[in-house]
């Protein structure tokens, strides 16, 4: 893990592409599967967490020479609940349906490895504005993976994109699509396929 | 108080709204705690304990502590904190009873605190506004459900290890493959109960 890396540019490329939270790092897997039977919850979902990952980073980034050692992880969960608070008094206020449909999922962003993960690995070391791109552009690759998974299902399953039917492409609609098992094999297929890329290339540093 | 048998809600969150397979929760440890049989197993255990606690401990703390003072808004952070005091003291009184079972699974105690399942569990039990009786069953069948999955895996990955497999497919790849093979095994049980 590259753990003093400062530029934005950088960082981005890293978050994005090259160390994915959801593809590479396996974490924040359970509402990636979960609420990627359709990309309009799948987006909401995305952008809650990248603004909540986001802004706990910086936040943690900012206290992270007050917070005595030992009880960190508790002060860490304290900040990111209360952002997650946010988004879902948010979405309940502006898309209750949405809110409705994603259920649990929203508050347990607050379990979400990513954030937490992104907090002890780069908001202890970084100052707040890069611990902040940091955050985001890991949510923005959260995002993406998403995105991607619900894409494959809703067409599949559902013959809509974002609600919008696209059944002329005729085809069957296929039901296991939305329902658990189809989440599993599309992310294992692409975990799959990341790892067997990263193992090809010849890189210098661990692969 | 939705009018479901206790019991119904015990057998339909081990079988057909399993944790893991059908409400993928917990994924984290259960990729990641699964490669050996025993630790697995053990982990499953401690999850379930959690959990049961948990559900209890929480349901009265919803019904008695955040609706009437009109808390709801804070729900997240109570959760948290209970699910958090709940886990260190257990792992204070493992310490001092059960040093063997501590010495085992003393590093994945503090990682239950971020356990989904145990939020979720919570939440799904205030969302669908379960009685006591009603929640705590809940939290057994779906702790159980989780440590079933996880020692399948567990074992399964086992006699993998020994396996050739595709470039790049070993580790969490595969693990998701068996895990949506076995995520339609169980929809096989849907029908027989229902909790939605």
């Amino acid at each position: 893990m590259p753990g003093n890396v400062t530029n934005t540019r950088e960082i981005a490329k890293t978050q994005l592409w090259r160390e994915n939270q959801v593809l590479r790092q396996i974490l924040g897997i359970c509402s990636s599967l979960a609420v990627t039977n359709s990309m309009k919850n799948s987006l909401v979902m995305g952008l809650g967490l990248s603004f909540v990952t986001a802004l706990s980073s910086m936040t943690l980034s900012a206290m992270r020479d007050i917070i005595p050692h030992r009880v960190r992880m508790i002060v860490q969960t304290m900040v990111i609940a209360a952002y997650v608070i946010l988004v879902d008094l948010a979405l309940q206020a502006f898309l209750p349906d949405i809110s409705k449909q994603l259920g649990p999922y929203v508050g347990l962003i607050i379990t979400n490895c990513i954030i937490m993960g992104r907090a002890e690995a780069f908001a202890q070391k970084n100052p707040p504005l890069p611990a902040m791109w940091d955050g985001f552009f890991a949510g923005l690759g959260y995002t993406w993976v998403l995105l991607f998974i619900a894409l494959i299902r809703e067409v599949l399953g559902f013959g809509t994109v974002f609600g919008v039917n696209v059944d002329f492409i005729g085809f069957e609609r296929w039901t296991i699509m939305i329902m658990p098992p189809a989440a599993f094999f599309i992310i294992g297929s692409m975990i799959w396929a990341m790892s067997a890329r990263a193992q090809r290339l010849p890189t210098p540093n661990k692969k | 108080m939705p009018d479901i048998n206790p019991l119904i809600i015990f057998l339909a969150s081990i079988a057909t709204s399993n944790m893991v397979l059908s409400n993928f929760l917990g994924m984290c440890s259960y990729l990641s705690v699964s490669s050996e049989y025993k630790t697995a197993s053990g982990l499953g255990m401690a999850v379930t304990l959690v959990l049961v606690l948990t559900s209890a401990l929480n349901w009265a703390v919803y019904t008695y502590l955040i609706v009437p003072l009109d808390l709801v808004y804070l729900q997240y952070v109570i959760f948290i904190i209970v699910i958090a005091a709940l886990v260190q003291v257990l792992e204070m009184a493992m310490d001092r009873y059960t040093p063997d079972l501590h010495a085992k699974l003393g590093i994945f105690l503090p990682l239950i605190t971020v356990n989904c399942a145990i939020l979720g569990a919570t939440l799904f039990m205030v969302i669908r506004s379960y009685g006591f009786v009603q929640s705590v069953l809940y939290g057994l069948g779906s702790g159980l459900g989780w440590w079933l999955a996880i020692s399948m895996l567990a074992a399964m990955r086992e006699k993998l290890a020994k396996a050739k497999l595709p470039p790049g497919m070993s580790g969490p790849a595969i693990s998701f493959i068996i895990t949506g093979i076995m995520a339609m095994a169980f929809i096989g049980f849907s029908g027989i109960f229902t909790i939605q």
